[in-house]
């Protein structure tokens, strides 16, 4: 057993290594949400949702000399600003196109953004340096934990729980689990569809600005390719939790990021080379057994497997 | 008699628009010839993606994976021995040792895209819709990250070199009109009819006793050959090559393209193709200075990308279904009722 141990490098985890990889799960699920919301009611999954956290994280770098709590505002404006343009402008004519269609459209738009970003700021990258000082670690129980860890998993819970309460408690939360659950029926029992979408896109947004402000203080220097990656780590994440309901792809998403951060903690770079292809063979099995996703519901599937 | 003539049409039409800009850019100076080839090199890549995503209705993000394993293998067979030893000191014995002539490197180009895609196909052909989609995406991811590190069966992160560069304009041509020539001959057969009822109510399809995943699975085997063959013609254009080449941005662009010319049709893939491609040599020239009716155009470097982007969008929002509608070239009524 020990042996097994070794072998795996678990024994190499740290109270460190663990704390990290929740604050990247924490990161991600929030991530997840933002873009479970949407599909919820749109039936669309938002490639260019990692280019939102980008604009934010753009925004945060060029008003560094400002005070921080304009700083921030500012994040929150412009990325909820650019979700709601992206909404009007690309989502609204897409509603009863295919999904096919629906998809590399988002992708278009992401590829676009990005090359916005590339002429307007170039490769080198701004610096966002106004929340550095997140990056420090405080000591706590004996373990080294960077505060920004501590924002991570603080504001993923509290935003989890709003959303919790959102969702089961007011008017609003009723009428997107009635869209989410079938559009067209709620449409014809009296649910506002501008309004539910309106909303759902306003508080995706809202999340990716608080993930920019995280990803930014982990990941100061911000390139066009900001939040590339992880946005496609969190799809496939999504999607393998079960991107029908909101839990299922909230865990998905915390799943992948806590074991992409356990995993690239522990395992020395020449033996992680060929990682992404296990990891990947796993999403594939995982899909091919439970196609509706693996925190999904018996019966949620059916229509995802010939 | 007239079905004859339309199914000639639907095959006619786009061989001609190929073999068109196969002649124009004969008329180019030969730096714009470049442009040309890459175009139709282009059409093959798009054509072998549209047997299977335009006859299934499914999204695959995993045919460019196809693309990358036919590169590198013919790209890796084609090297003159006395080279490989020097650009490639890591690989197989069995691969050092051997090279081939270009048309054999093509063929084993189209077997191993072919046979890759038949292999991961038989559990992925299962799903559907968006588990598709990741499933195949996660092909890609697999299939670049095992190209770029394993050194034993091509050059890893370096770049591929040394490769003859032997697809010029007659081959590039004749190249896609192969492939417009078996994606034709597919489509009109009875598995692609068989397959086009899947994509239309699969439901009511396997109600009649169609076997989806069989269908499914002989076109994604098919067009990952096609599309093996057309990364095979893409490394003899190019000469050299990294995987980064055979990637994501790839995966867009050849996605875009055929969403864009219309998915449902051999001719839309066609088009799309070529409009894009065209769209992007215009661009590429632009960032460089050309002179359009008398005026000089100087656009800044990286406007080609956004301008990319913006046309994408909006072919995609204002023509969901592609600047073809996803229809075949059909004649004039007129023509066709005499």
């Amino acid at each position: 057993m020990s042996s097994l141990i070794a072998i795996l490098g678990l024994s190499d985890i740290t109270g460190q290594v663990l704390t990290d990889a929740i604050a990247l799960g924490a990161t991600y699920a929030l991530m997840a949400v933002g873009i479970g919301l949407v599909f919820g009611v749109l039936r669309l999954v938002n490639f260019a949702y990692g280019q939102l956290v980008m604009a934010g994280a753009y925004t945060l770098a060029l008003t560094s000399d400002w005070r921080i709590a304009y700083s921030i505002v500012a994040c929150f404006a412009v990325v909820i600003g650019l979700s709601l343009a992206m909404e009007r402008a690309v989502f609204r004519p897409l509603r009863n196109s295919s999904p096919a269609v629906m998809l590399v459209t988002t992708f278009a738009i992401a590829f676009l953004l990005q090359s916005i970003a590339l002429l307007k700021f170039g490769t080198l990258g701004e610096p966002a340096t106004a929340l550095a000082p997140l990056a420090q670690p405080v000591t706590l129980l004996g373990v080294d934990v960077r505060k920004v860890t501590i924002i991570a998993v603080a504001s993923a819970a509290v935003a989890l729980t709003l959303l919790v309460l959102l969702l089961g408690r007011t008017r609003i939360g009723l009428q997107m689990r009635a869209a989410a659950a079938d559009f067209a029926t709620a449409r014809m029992l009296g649910v506002r569809a501008n309004s539910v979408i309106l909303f759902a896109v306003v508080v995706s947004g809202a999340l990716a600005a608080v993930v920019a402000i995280i990803l930014t203080v982990t990941n100061p220097l911000v390139t066009p390719t900001f939040a590339l990656r992880e946005t496609i780590i969190v799809l496939v994440g999504v999607v393998v939790g079960g991107i029908n309901r909101l839990a299922s792809a909230t865990l998905g998403g915390f799943a992948i990021g806590f074991a992409t951060g356990l995993f690239g903690g522990i395992l020395p770079t020449d033996k992680s080379v060929f990682l992404p292809s296990f990891v990947f063979a796993l999403v594939i099995v995982v899909l091919v057994l439970r196609p509706a996703g693996l925190f999904s519901r018996p019966g949620d599937a059916g229509v995802e497997r010939v | 008699m007239r079905r004859t003539l339309d199914a000639l049409v639907v095959l006619a039409a786009p061989c001609v628009l190929v073999i068109a800009t196969a002649l124009l850019a004969t008329t180019l100076s030969e730096a714009n010839e470049i442009y040309a080839l890459n175009a139709i090199v282009g059409v093959s890549i798009v054509v072998g993606l549209y047997v299977f995503v335009g006859n299934s209705g499914v999204v695959s993000f995993g045919h460019v994976s196809f693309v990358a394993v036919g590169a590198f293998s013919a790209g890796l067979m084609s090297i003159p021995v006395e080279s490989k030893t020097g650009v490639l000191p890591d690989v197989y014995p069995f691969l050092r040792d051997t090279t081939y002539s270009n048309i054999v490197t093509l063929l084993i180009a189209a077997a191993a895209g072919g046979v890759f895609a038949l292999v991961v196909g038989v559990p992925l052909m299962r799903l559907n819709g968006l588990a598709a989609g990741i499933a195949t995406f996660a092909v890609l991811e697999i299939t670049h990250n095992v190209l770029r590190n394993w050194t034993k069966i091509g050059p890893g992160p370096t770049t591929l070199s040394l490769v003859p560069e032997t697809t010029g304009l007659r081959q590039a041509t004749a190249g896609a009109l192969i492939v417009i020539v078996i994606a034709w001959a597919y489509q009109r057969s009875r598995p692609g009819r068989l397959l086009r009822a899947t994509s239309m109510d699969p439901a009511a399809a396997q109600a009649v006793g169609v076997n989806v995943h069989r269908q499914r699975l002989w076109a994604f085997a098919l067009s990952g050959a096609l599309c093996g063959f057309a990364g095979g013609l893409l490394v003899h254009f190019i000469g050299s090559m990294t995987t980064e080449e055979v990637y994501l941005e790839l995966t867009f662009l050849s996605l875009a393209m055929l969403v864009i010319g219309g998915a449902t049709s051999l001719w839309g893939a066609v088009v799309g193709a070529l409009v894009v491609s065209g769209i992007d040599s215009f661009l590429i020239q632009a960032e460089e200075s050309i002179d359009v009716v008398g005026r000089t155009l100087d656009l800044p470097e990286g406007t080609r990308l956004v301008a990319l982007g913006v046309l994408m969008a909006l072919a995609l929002i204002l023509r969901p279904s592609g600047l073809t509608g996803g229809r075949e070239v059909r004649l004039p009524r007129r023509i066709r009722s005499t």
